[in-house]
């Protein structure tokens, strides 16, 4: 591949790829994502392969490992091009069919479609399955059109046409103004507007500058950066290079977290790409602008995805965040000005210079642009990572992308904004999802995890959880962090075990106060909100743990008794055999008796209870009943059985 | 040199560029309490005790005084009533750790700090950081450093370089707002040198 | 990997050096440095620590500090198989700190252990990525989803 030195050789090659008819090829697209890999994913296009040979089809036929379209929950996700037909949960048994049939003989194996749960219609193209119908998906859209170490794939949909516009005939002032009318905040959280950060960065004094891909996605229940990154490296490159050329720096950073092998694989291998192509490194299609990117990785620490301490571990020392009052597009990465956006925010730069700021302005609500990637996740119908307008409702992406809550249970809370946010009832639900809304709700947006929690979710075991997720990831450097929440994790680990006391919401709303106004950084000073937030929403269920010591979701472990109803025990002792802790008494055709005493809460006997018994019941709060005496256990059998 | 004026407190106090907050109070004479602030090191803001509320261009906001710039115009308060629970609280959550550190049983004294109001546990190590910075950035020596992260953080002597270093120097013993470092050595320096 | 090298006692610094001069000229590699060695030897002995910190120049209070400050670092030798219980929080509502629990118990050791036959080193992951299929157990890479309590002695069973 001969480095593509201007604009016009880049456009030229691209229309050579057009007229070689790439985009036109019968192709396979199967996501590799994560999500699908896990679900078989690597043996399905295995399969395809096999079988696309063995049927003499290799030479007209393109097989594709692509990205996360989203729909993880029905994954593996098959998409045939052209025609867009979506098989769903393939297996490798299933692949000869749909060689045979739908590339064969270009028909449709309808029991691999998805079906409507509702009108029991089976839905051919990907775009008008529920789930993705609702949505818009600027960025995760491309990612099962293209393999993600294909630049070639990139270049096919239309990529790098930003760029050269950029370069050619924009000043760097003037892809700034561009970014700054669109309006486009940060995805990696707090929303600050890009465009001014990239201007106080150009503005700042000093030659050498940095720009910064924040990969360290730490949210647990978040991986919408994931995807991306594994999905379409070559849009973020593009992003970040632009944004180098604005702000004025010849060297970008990509931090990614380690947990993220496949993420740290392909942006590796599409930085190489990109070199070999000329997209990276000296003289840019020949404009004059270097531009080099390395990829960093990180070790793990959470509080590492915030700026000071992700630019700290940049350098090589323990992230630990700064205390500093000067911003770091000011001083950052080794003293110099820095721009650090999240992935979903470089994603989108490319988008906005080649379609234009109006355009990007144009989706959204009045304060916050664009559209924006959910991973929606928990008690939810369709998990998935989502993107959608800003502004759509809560009960829009619950209810009509996400279909719902599952197995008949009812809604009960939606987790935003990770262990920084908070969470939001039922009567919130029509609540438009934007940066600001979310934050008067008493959440934030964060990076975009949404996780839906139903009746059976705790919402003091919600707080604990968070509260100690932050006190393992505090980096341990100020008082008020590490010691606030340690006291905060003791008293809700104390509540949850039914061992709270009067006076303990008081203390906690106390500590709230001093963790989250006097810590030193953004994880100190968010980490009271989830706490907050259950306790404005749903204190009932904090007064029934610390007063009656009774878990309303059923779910606190200590909190719990579980009883054998006798007049549903038909005496099947699986229970029996299953107890781990030997507690269950009864035989054949005898009503079984849990032994209290001996018991674990450990509920093995109520997963294992045949659903069409249903005998082991929970209990908290109140007395577990007097299990019948020996001699009127036995089961006597119900007429005609 | 004094170029920038501020008001602290309602009083006016003159500093110069370059300056914090802190500086520039202390040397008006206005105390304000810190545990890891040290005048030969860089301000580190880890024990938030200096924490003073700002106002500039009519926003208000709390800052830790120890890090932030003397500025030209800055209006400082540095006790209210949210100020003083704050560092009541913090004071708390020390003494949980060090309840025997006579810095910190003084300043509690001051705030109205009960030193049982939280469950103890007693690391005596309240992670000012005052010997592993001044070790690193003054003596240059590295021999005690941090450990670990969170609630499991510590402080560590490396034996093979403290033992070398440490008995000759011990210049960071008197900053130990608890008596821990002590502790700490001489476990090290027991461990190094067996009976 | 095999679990004989895992005790070996000494590592080989001659190998550690050529990890070192792969990031030579690069600033700020300590953490490269020190991730590529726990990818290929799966824990951070002390004189290996010391040996990073001299021929980087760096003080090696700081390589400590690094070495026990982020999860992906080991300082005391790791397992074969590593079983990861994601406890993010989609798992979390579905399950995992039951079937974390149910784990230990199986096991015997908690997070952060390694049994002493070097049979299991467990660890809780703050995420994985596959919330749909959560609770999640993740075994030497090999992603185990929708993992019920009952089910979780035939998952642990399936990588011996």
């Amino acid at each position: 591949m001969p480095k593509l030195r201007t604009p016009q050789e880049l456009s030229e090659y691209r229309e050579g790829l057009a007229a070689r008819g790439a985009a036109e090829r019968p192709c396979v697209s199967v996501c590799a994502g994560t999500g699908c890999l896990a679900s078989g994913a690597r043996e399905v296009i295995e399969a395809f392969r096999a079988e696309i040979e063995a049927q003499g089809l290799a030479a007209g036929v393109e097989i594709r490992g692509t990205g996360c379209p989203g729909f993880c929950e029905r994954g593996p996700v098959v998409v045939l091009q052209p025609g867009g037909i979506c098989y769903l949960e393939v297996t490798p048994e299933d692949v000869p069919e749909i060689v045979t049939r739908s590339l064969g003989e270009g028909e449709v194996v309808t029991r691999l479609l998805f079906e409507d749960p509702a009108t029991g219609e089976r839905v051919v193209r990907e775009g008008d399955i529920p789930f993705y119908r609702h949505q818009h998906r600027l960025l995760l859209g491309q990612n099962i059109r293209i393999d993600s170490r294909s630049l070639d794939d990139y270049l096919a949909i239309g990529g790098y046409a930003a760029l050269p516009k950029a370069l050619v005939s924009l000043s760097p002032e003037e892809v700034i103004e561009e970014d700054k009318r669109s309006n486009i905040r940060g995805r990696g959280g707090a929303g600050f507007p890009a465009g001014r950060k990239w201007e106080g960065a150009r503005h700042a004094p000093g030659d050498t500058r940095y720009v910064i891909v924040n990969a360290d996605e730490g949210d647990p229940g978040a991986f919408m950066d994931r995807a991306l990154l594994e999905g379409n490296p070559f849009s973020i490159l593009e992003g970040l290079t632009i944004g180098g050329y604005a702000v004025g720096a010849r060297e970008g950073y990509i931090y990614v977290r380690q947990e993220y092998p496949l993420a740290v694989e392909n942006v590796t291998r599409a930085i190489a790409k990109a070199e070999e192509y000329g997209l990276l490194g000296e003289d840019i299609l020949g404009s004059g602008f270097d531009f080099t990117v390395k990829v960093h990785r990180g070790a793990g620490a959470f509080v590492c995805g915030e700026s000071s301490a992700l630019m700290t571990a940049l350098e090589g020392r323990v992230g630990e965040p700064r205390p500093k009052y000067i911003r770091s597009n000011v001083k950052g990465l080794w003293g110099r000005p820095s721009v650090l956006n999240n992935v979903e925010t470089w994603a989108n730069i490319p988008l906005i210079i080649d379609r234009g700021a109006d355009w990007f302005a144009g989706i959204g609500t009045e304060k916050s642009k664009g559209t924006k990637i959910f991973s929606l996740v928990g008690k939810i119908r369709n998990t998935g990572l989502v993107e959608v307008p800003m502004g759509m409702t809560l009960r829009e992406i619950i209810y009509e992308i996400g279909g719902g809550i599952p197995n008949g249970k009812r809604f009960k809370a939606v987790q935003t904004g990770g262990p920084s946010g908070g969470c939001l009832p039922e009567e919130l639900l029509d609540l438009p999802v934007d940066f600001d809304e979310l934050t008067r709700a008493g959440s934030m947006m964060g990076s975009g995890g949404m996780i839906v929690m139903d009746e059976d979710t705790c919402m003091v075991d919600v707080a604990r959880y968070f509260i100690d997720f932050l006190t393992d990831e505090s980096c341990g450097k100020c008082a008020p962090c590490r010691e606030g929440l340690r006291q905060m994790r003791r008293i809700l680990g104390r509540i949850c075990e039914g061992r709270g006391e009067e006076g303990d919401l008081e203390t906690l709303e106390e500590l709230a106060e001093v963790v989250g106004l006097a810590s030193l950084c953004g994880l100190g000073q968010s980490a009271p909100n989830p706490f907050l937030s259950t306790l404005r929403y749903f204190r009932e269920e904090y007064e029934a743990h610390i007063r009656e010591k009774r878990c309303p979701a059923l779910s606190c472990r200590a909190l719990l008794s579980y009883y054998i109803d006798p007049e549903k025990c038909r005496g099947c002792m699986i229970c029996l055999r299953k107890c781990p802790s030997q507690a269950i008494e009864g035989g054949k055709k005898q009503v079984h008796v849990i032994d209290q005493e001996k018991c674990d809460t450990c509920g093995v006997c109520f997963d294992v209870c045949p659903p069409r018994y249903g005998a082991v019941r929970k209990i908290s709060g109140e007395p577990v009943p007097e299990p019948l005496p020996p001699e009127e256990r036995m089961i006597v059998k119900a007429g005609g059985e | 040199m004094n170029d920038l004026t501020m008001r602290i407190d309602g009083k006016e106090v003159g500093a110069a560029e370059g300056m914090t907050v802190l500086t520039a109070a202390r040397g008006a004479g206005i105390e304000i309490p810190t545990l890891c602030h040290h005048d030969s090191l860089e301000p580190y803001g880890g024990c938030r005790l200096c924490l003073v509320e700002v106002t500039e261009r009519g926003w208000s906001r709390h800052v830790v005084a120890c890090v932030y710039p003397a500025k030209d115009g800055l209006e400082v308060r540095t006790r209210t009533e949210r100020i003083d629970r704050i560092r009541k609280g913090i004071l708390e959550l020390l003494l949980a750790r060090a309840p025997n550190s006579p810095i910190l049983r003084e300043l509690g004294e001051e705030y109205g700090a009960d030193p049982d109001r939280f469950e103890g546990e007693g690391s005596f190590c309240i992670h000012c950081g005052l010997c592993v910075r001044y070790c690193a950035e003054v003596k240059k020596a590295h021999a005690v450093g941090f450990v670990d992260r969170g609630v499991r953080r510590e402080i560590a002597f490396i034996p093979e370089i403290a033992t070398r270093v440490c008995e000759s120097c011990k210049e960071c013993f008197p900053l130990c707002p608890t008596s821990y470092l002590q502790a700490a050595w001489v476990l090290v320096k027991s461990l190094a040198t067996p009976a | 990997m095999k679990g004989t090298e895992l005790c070996a006692p000494a590592a080989d610094l001659e190998e550690i050096d050529r990890i070192i001069d792969r990031y030579r000229d690069e600033k700020g590699s300590l953490i490269q440095v020190l991730l590529t060695i726990q990818a290929e030897h799966h824990w951070l002995p002390r004189e290996v620590l010391s040996r990073v910190a001299e021929r980087l120049s760096v003080p090696l209070t700081r390589v400590l500090h690094l070495a026990t400050f982020a999860t992906a670092f080991s300082r005391i030798p790791r397992g074969r198989p590593e079983v990861h219980v994601c406890t993010g929080t989609a798992c979390h509502v579905r399950g995992a700190p039951r079937v974390l629990s149910t784990i230990e118990e199986l096991t015997g050791i908690q997070p952060g252990e390694t049994d002493l036959d070097l049979r299991y080193s467990l660890e809780t992951v703050n995420c994985l990525g596959c919330c749909a299929l959560g609770p999640v157990v993740e075994i030497d890479g090999k992603i185990h989803g929708k993992v019920s309590i009952a089910k979780t002695e035939d998952v642990l069973k399936s990588c011996e």
